[in-house]
């Protein structure tokens, strides 16, 4: 997994609330096994029926172009577990969110893949609101993991977010989940073996054809 | 000793233990994968290099791409790619045609590979359908679908504990979908999350296990991943004598064992709630979410009503869906019905729609699709003689599968058509691009069918019934 430490990038902002990865990601999309997700990407958002661009949509306006962290509202990849919507954002080139809330196994999903999920109060998102509607032309800004600011294009900080510290260290380290958890195989096989013992059933294997 | 609900005595007996960023393992006894998260995982678990530590714990089930019309053999390409995986790697693959086919959710009770007091994990989100037997399961993404491929574990916190005690009796035409939406309607999309609930109380008593698991199965949607129902004789009866069902040389532990499953009598929840469930009538959704229903006959809420943000979520909600505040959805004309899916497409629901339609005509401008949940389901239902009662009134007979609740397999609605559905998600597009889904009951939808418009299931009920 590729290391986070810091981003500096214009906030493309899709701020409705309960975006569930069904619209992030419409099923249609899924089917084909090579596809580019990152066509999909909110893709009954971005085209109409007949394919044509809603350019009022902010990732088809040419200012948020290259854009590499997505503002979104509460509730954010809620509905189906499918991980294509974590992957369809990272395809479209998006590495960071910031929002009010994320469903939680779509956190999980952006954290087992290197999508930094940004949660701010309330109060935090209006002042970054705030800061980020100043200029006609959006501004960059900076997201630093090591320090947990959010910093504006003069280098001032915007504000400080707040991340779980063993979440943090596996970012900053680029960790991979199995890799972790790999170290405990010796607990994992004492508890299969005192299971193998006392409850055999419990882990008996599958067979189809009993 | 301090008390212990189901949950605590299923988690603390699969607990493995810490890993070094304090997050605890969970042991999974039974990992059912489908094929929609196959080709990402594996060609990820190849590059990786890494094992699969228990193989024999691992079964694959095609069923989200299916093709489930009679006659149509369109194999995906995730079907084929899944097909060659287990191949490949020696895992048990449950195929489109094979016997044991179907919803890995309606299947793996129906096979005993989620049973009381086991853990469970699936790569969907409805995983926890099979809490209804008091088998403890997590929906997961495909990395940790890969995790627990390669240690059998899922890393977890432990969530907080919710309590949902269902009183009274239930009305005439009101199940366990209603009860399950009614839920969502007075909780909300977001009430579950960061819970395991668990679901007690008289009417939980009374329902059948099957329609304990279409309550189960929309825990989900309201954010909750797993929730649980202690296991009583019904469930002892339903899951012994299931084909991987480990009663064989071990019944008398296990059956002990079964028993240890209830909350005790002094547990404590971090939060709790009773719902008298005596007034609520047939549910049926106005809007694009679960929590946007009503009772039928109840007027789509007026929106000055509500606060700012449900304020603008329930316009978006009803352009989406052609309606506006204060109607009653009687009399809408609708298009589609789906009956199927994970939620209701099991024995109990077929049996119920089969009274409901018998001798009747489905409306001749509607397109109605009935999908069983597996193989099975489909064997038992026309060997009672249900088929014919269906294709008789006009519906579609298909073969198992996920068919119209998720769309992945190619059935879809289309631009604007208005469909009444017994899945579990009504989404803006999930069932098609631009197509307005009403969640109901397999009542609600099957009396919809035939009245060509929504109506009260209950005027539809056949007159004898209880």
């Amino acid at each position: 997994m590729q290391a986070f430490t810091t981003l500096t990038s214009t906030v493309t902002p899709v701020t409705d609330n309960d975006i569930n990865t069904d619209q992030i990601i419409p099923s249609q999309y899924l089917r084909d096994v090579n596809a580019d997700l990152g066509y999909g990407l909110f893709a009954f958002l971005r085209r109409t029926p007949k394919n044509e661009i809603k350019s009022n949509f902010p990732l088809e306006d040419p200012r948020f172009k290259g854009s590499q962290i997505l503002l979104v509202g509460q509730n954010f990849g809620c509905g189906s577990s499918r991980e294509h919507a974590v992957w369809a954002l990272q395809d479209f080139g998006f590495k960071c969110l910031i929002g009010l809330s994320f469903a939680e196994l779509f956190r999980e999903n952006c954290l087992k893949n290197g999508l930094l999920p940004i949660t701010l109060s309330a109060e935090s998102m209006a002042l970054l609101i705030q800061k980020l509607a100043l200029n006609e032309i959006p501004e960059e800004i900076s997201v630093d993991l090591n320090s947990c600011q959010l910093i504006d294009a003069d280098g001032l900080e915007i504000l400080q977010f707040k991340m779980n510290e063993n979440e943090r260290f596996m970012l900053i380290n680029g960790l991979d989940d199995i890799g972790l958890t790999l170290k405990e195989m010796g607990q994992i096989r004492s508890w299969e073996k005192n299971t193998a013992d006392n409850k055999p059933w419990l882990t008996k294997s599958i067979s189809l054809n009993n | 000793m301090t008390s212990k609900t189901i949950f605590d005595k299923i988690w603390n007996n699969h607990s493995v233990g810490f890993r070094s960023d304090g997050k605890e393992l969970l042991y999974i006894d039974r990992h059912v994968i489908h094929e929609l998260h196959v080709p990402h995982a594996f060609s990820r678990l190849s590059k990786s290099k890494h094992q699969i530590h228990r193989k024999d714990l691992t079964i694959i089930v095609q069923d989200h791409t299916v093709p489930t019309r009679e006659g149509l053999e369109l194999i995906s390409e995730h079907i084929k790619i899944t097909s060659e995986h287990a191949k490949n790697y020696g895992l048990q693959l449950i195929d489109v045609h094979s016997k044991e086919h179907g919803i890995v959710h309606v299947v793996s009770p129906e096979l005993g590979l989620a049973l009381p007091g086991f853990t469970l994990a699936c790569p969907d989100s409805h995983a926890s359908t099979v809490g209804a037997i008091g088998c403890l399961a997590f929906g997961c993404g495909t990395s940790e679908l890969e995790h627990i491929l390669v240690t059998q574990t899922m890393v977890l916190n432990k969530p907080k504990q919710m309590r949902i005690n269902l009183t009274g009796t239930l009305m005439r035409g009101v199940g366990a979908k209603d009860i399950a939406l009614k839920i969502i309607g007075l909780l909300g999309v977001d009430a579950g999350k960061g819970y395991a609930v668990e679901f007690a109380g008289p009417v939980i008593d009374q329902m059948s296990v099957e329609e304990r698991m279409t309550l189960c199965n929309m825990s989900i949607e309201w954010s909750c991943r797993t929730c649980i129902i202690a296991p009583d004789q019904k469930t002892i009866d339903w899951c012994t004598n299931r084909s991987q069902t480990p009663t064989r040389d071990h019944l008398n532990e296990v059956l002990k064992y079964w028993e240890t499953l209830k909350s005790d009598g002094n547990s404590q929840f971090d939060k709790e709630h009773t719902i008298e469930c005596s007034n609520v009538g047939p549910q049926i959704t106005w809007g694009t979410d679960p929590s946007q229903v009503l009772d039928i006959g109840a007027l789509v809420p007026s929106t000055t009503a509500t606060q700012d943000q449900a304020y603008a979520q329930s316009i978006k909600a009803m352009n989406y869906m052609g309606l506006s505040a204060g109607q009653d959805l009687r009399g809408l004309n609708i298009n589609r019905v789906f009956i199927g899916s994970c939620s209701n497409s099991r024995i109990n629901d077929l049996r119920e729609v089969a009274q409901l339609v018998e001798g009747k005509q489905v409306a001749s401008h509607v397109k109605a699709l009935i999908v069983p949940g597996s193989t099975a389901t489909k064997e038992q239902a026309e060997s009672e003689g249900l088929d014919i009662i269906f294709k008789n009134a006009g519906f579609e007979w298909h073969k198992s599968g996920c068919s119209m609740c998720a769309g992945a397999n190619g059935e879809v609605g289309q631009m604007g058509e208005r469909c009444v559905s017994t899945s579990n998600r009504n989404f803006e597009n999930r069932q098609g691009r631009g197509v307005r889904t009403h969640l109901a009951s397999p009542q609600m939808a099957a009396a919809a069918a035939l009245a060509g418009h929504i109506v009260d299931a209950r005027d539809f009920l056949p007159a004898k019934e209880r």
